[in-house]
């Protein structure tokens, strides 16, 4: 498609691309810069602070409270996006190249789920998890998110296989491989980069998530950070926490950039140019 | 290496087609042999059987004298070669050789030596380090082989492997194909749809239609003594012409004239259930300018005059289109051969005639032409059976054979 890059076209895309950014990053940026100033000067209505302060960071490390919401956070956001990612492997695998009974079921059953409120399962849930002990527990929230996160990993992964030429698979197993060695060595790594694309999409779903995490948690034992962020009350209960706040809010997008950092080198397209004609 | 017997192999899917049908075919030590047929005709499927990508649903497939139906593909040590080539992308050219030899436990000095001595057969050995993106059309067919080549299999099957690349790189490789079989002398199935590279390329020649073999023999056997109106019509470029003929009074009447015939058609044509219209089958090779022919060989055909409609000269011959009246040939296979040259939709009035005439001919376009053909070498079929009658212990012998 040939694009019409006239200076003026250029000058037009160019201010509607800052527009975008702006109204997307200003808001980000004001948290940050909220979180570098001291209590006085909070409200002060500047965008650059006048005196910056590390106070806030040093708060929310000193409460216990944070740095383990923290690592609640991440342990179930890690351990629910492994599990969803190898479940949907496996399932996008068998409906992207198997004709097996009850598939259409299965992706209708996974759209289904995908697409259904989730505020509407919030109290079932509540109930169910307290009567089989699962509250306020570790495996009461990565379940959920499993359940939740899977159609999602599931229909992006599959769009990924069915990329994949079949002939490669036919020709590994000419070649003398089984049908996991097929799996293993030729098709695994040629769906890499679509494994860790849904890794990052169900890893932010499952830390970014709110709903979940603040009824189905009543104690530090498992709850996460978004949720623990809304019980901040820093230092003493008399103190304004919104410089703490904003802190925090800073300190916990930095792991899903980090995340996002370190995978999207491995998202390389075109991984599978070369393998067949065309 | 080994021969490869298939008895009756027949493949059904579940939604009740029959791809293929009772296949019954041997195929000696050795042996380079070719499935060809239009798309649609089960080669591809008889070859995914033979690699047992593709279950048997009922006969028995034996490689080397042994029952391998109910064998995994890794267990029947044959190679295949895909028309995508099937390459894996996120490996090296000397990985990808080498894969199948790793699967295999060789150990490392093995391997090396053994892809090392195929890159060198196949010209490979300056690439062996590359990805296969950057690789051109023709250098990835060469790995693909190579693959194949490398742990010296029982049998190479190949799908079609020379259809993804250009006209004239395809009849490059047709030689480093026709070659490399020679040399490892390794038994070789073949699928293609192009009858040419079914002609040069194999030692026997499997024609396929709609799931049954049609005939199967050496190349040259198939295009002097078709068995059926199909095989006549699939084999020769450019193909057979066909005509309509009406049994009157002992004589056929065509659109080229009354053709005589021998005592052995007469006699094939009095049985009871003896069609009463035939089709005529001529080669373009057996027509030639009357004006060019001894009286000797004029007196073995028949001359008529048509006009001239196309002229193309290729140098060491010419060939001329002409237009005759009369009613076109009609049959089953003629059509199905029309659409899968993309024809089907392409039919003016009249038959069309192709003819290959000497160089020496002052044939022009526009002009009438007399023409001869020789009636020796025609074919007459079986417009409802597609049956050749000329055909006689497998052998053709024109209309006129007592």
């Amino acid at each position: 498609m040939a694009v019409e890059t006239t200076p003026r076209a250029k000058l037009r895309w160019g201010v509607l691309d800052l527009v975008v950014v702006v109204f997307a990053l200003v808001p980000v940026l004001w948290i940050a810069s909220l979180s570098f100033k001291t209590p006085a000067t909070l409200t002060d209505g500047k965008f650059w602070p006048r005196e910056w302060t590390l106070d806030n960071y040093r708060t929310i490390f000193d409460t216990d409270q944070f740095v383990r919401a923290l690592i609640n956070s991440i342990g179930i956001a890690l351990i629910a996006t492994m599990i969803a990612v190898v479940l949907g492997t496996m399932a996008a695998y068998a409906i992207s190249r198997l004709d097996f009974p009850g598939k259409k079921l299965l992706v209708g059953v996974s759209l289904l789920i995908a697409m259904f409120p989730q505020v509407s399962l919030v109290s079932p849930l509540f109930e169910i998890e307290r009567q089989l002990g699962l509250f306020d527990t570790w495996p009461g929230l990565i379940l959920p998110y499993i359940t939740f996160a899977l159609p999602l990993a599931i229909y992006t992964l599959s769009a990924f296989f069915k990329q994949i030429p079949w002939d490669l698979e036919k020709a590994a197993k000419m070649d003398g491989a089984t049908q996991g060695q097929a799996f293993r060595r030729v098709i695994a790594p040629l769906a890499a980069p679509g494994v860790f694309t849904t890794a990052i999409l169900v890893f932010i779903f499952c830390w970014n998530d709110f709903l979940f995490a603040i009824t189905l948690t009543s104690t530090e034992r498992s709850r996460t950070v978004p949720v623990a962020l809304q019980f901040f009350t820093g230092e003493s209960q008399f103190e304004d926490p919104t410089g703490a706040i904003c802190a925090a809010a800073v300190v916990i997008t930095v792991p899903i950039i980090l995340f996002v950092l370190f995978f999207q080198r491995r998202i390389v397209s075109g991984l599978t140019s070369g393998a067949v004609k065309g | 290496m080994a021969d490869i017997v298939l008895d009756k192999v027949s493949k059904r899917f579940p939604d009740g087609t029959t791809a293929v049908q009772d296949v019954d075919l041997e195929i000696a030590d050795g042996e380079f042999v070719i499935l060809v047929g239009p798309s649609g005709c089960g080669k591809s499927t008889t070859l995914n059987m033979i690699a047992g990508l593709e279950d048997i649903s009922s006969g028995e497939l034996r490689i080397a004298g042994e029952r391998v139906n109910d064998k995994a593909p890794r267990d029947r040590d044959i190679a295949m070669v895909f028309q995508s080539y099937a390459l894996y992308p996120n490996m090296t050219v000397r990985e990808n050789m080498a894969f199948p030899l790793r699967l295999a436990k060789l150990d490392k000095e093995t391997i090396n030596q053994k892809v090392d001595e195929a890159a060198k057969v196949l010209e490979l050995t300056a690439l062996l380090d590359r990805k296969p993106a950057n690789l051109s059309g023709g250098q990835r067919q060469r790995v693909a082989m190579g693959r194949a080549i490398v742990r010296q299999p029982k049998a190479f099957l190949m799908d079609e492997p020379l259809s993804n690349l250009d006209a004239k790189l395809r009849v490059q490789m047709r030689t480093v194909v026709s070659r490399l079989q020679k040399q490892l002398g390794t038994t070789t199935v073949y699928v293609t749809h192009d009858q040419t590279e079914a002609m040069t390329l194999g030692d026997r020649v499997v024609i396929m239609r709609g799931g049954a073999v049609q005939q199967v023999g050496p190349p040259q056997e198939l295009y002097d003594h078709p068995r059926n109106l199909f095989v006549a019509g699939f084999i020769g470029s450019p193909s057979m012409n066909f005509l309509h003929a009406a049994v009157e009074e002992g004589r056929l009447r065509t659109a080229l004239g009354d053709v005589p015939i021998g005592e052995r058609i007469r006699r094939e044509l009095e049985a009871g259930d003896a069609p009463r219209e035939l089709i005529l089958g001529v080669r373009p090779e057996h027509f030639e300018d009357a004006a060019l022919i001894d009286d000797e060989t004029r007196a073995r055909g028949l001359e008529f005059e048509a006009p001239v409609d196309i002229v193309e000269s290729m140098g060491s011959d010419k060939y001329g289109y002409f237009t005759v009246e009369g009613e076109r040939a009609s049959a089953a296979e003629l059509e199905e051969l029309a659409a899968d040259a993309g024809a089907s939709d392409f039919a003016g009035a009249g038959s069309s005639l192709v003819t290959r005439l000497s160089a020496e001919s002052p044939v022009r376009e526009g002009e009438n032409r007399r023409v001869w053909f020789n009636l020796e070498k025609i074919h007459l079929f079986d417009p409802g059976t597609g049956r050749n009658l000329t055909l006689h212990e497998g052998r053709a012998a024109g209309a006129l054979a007592d």
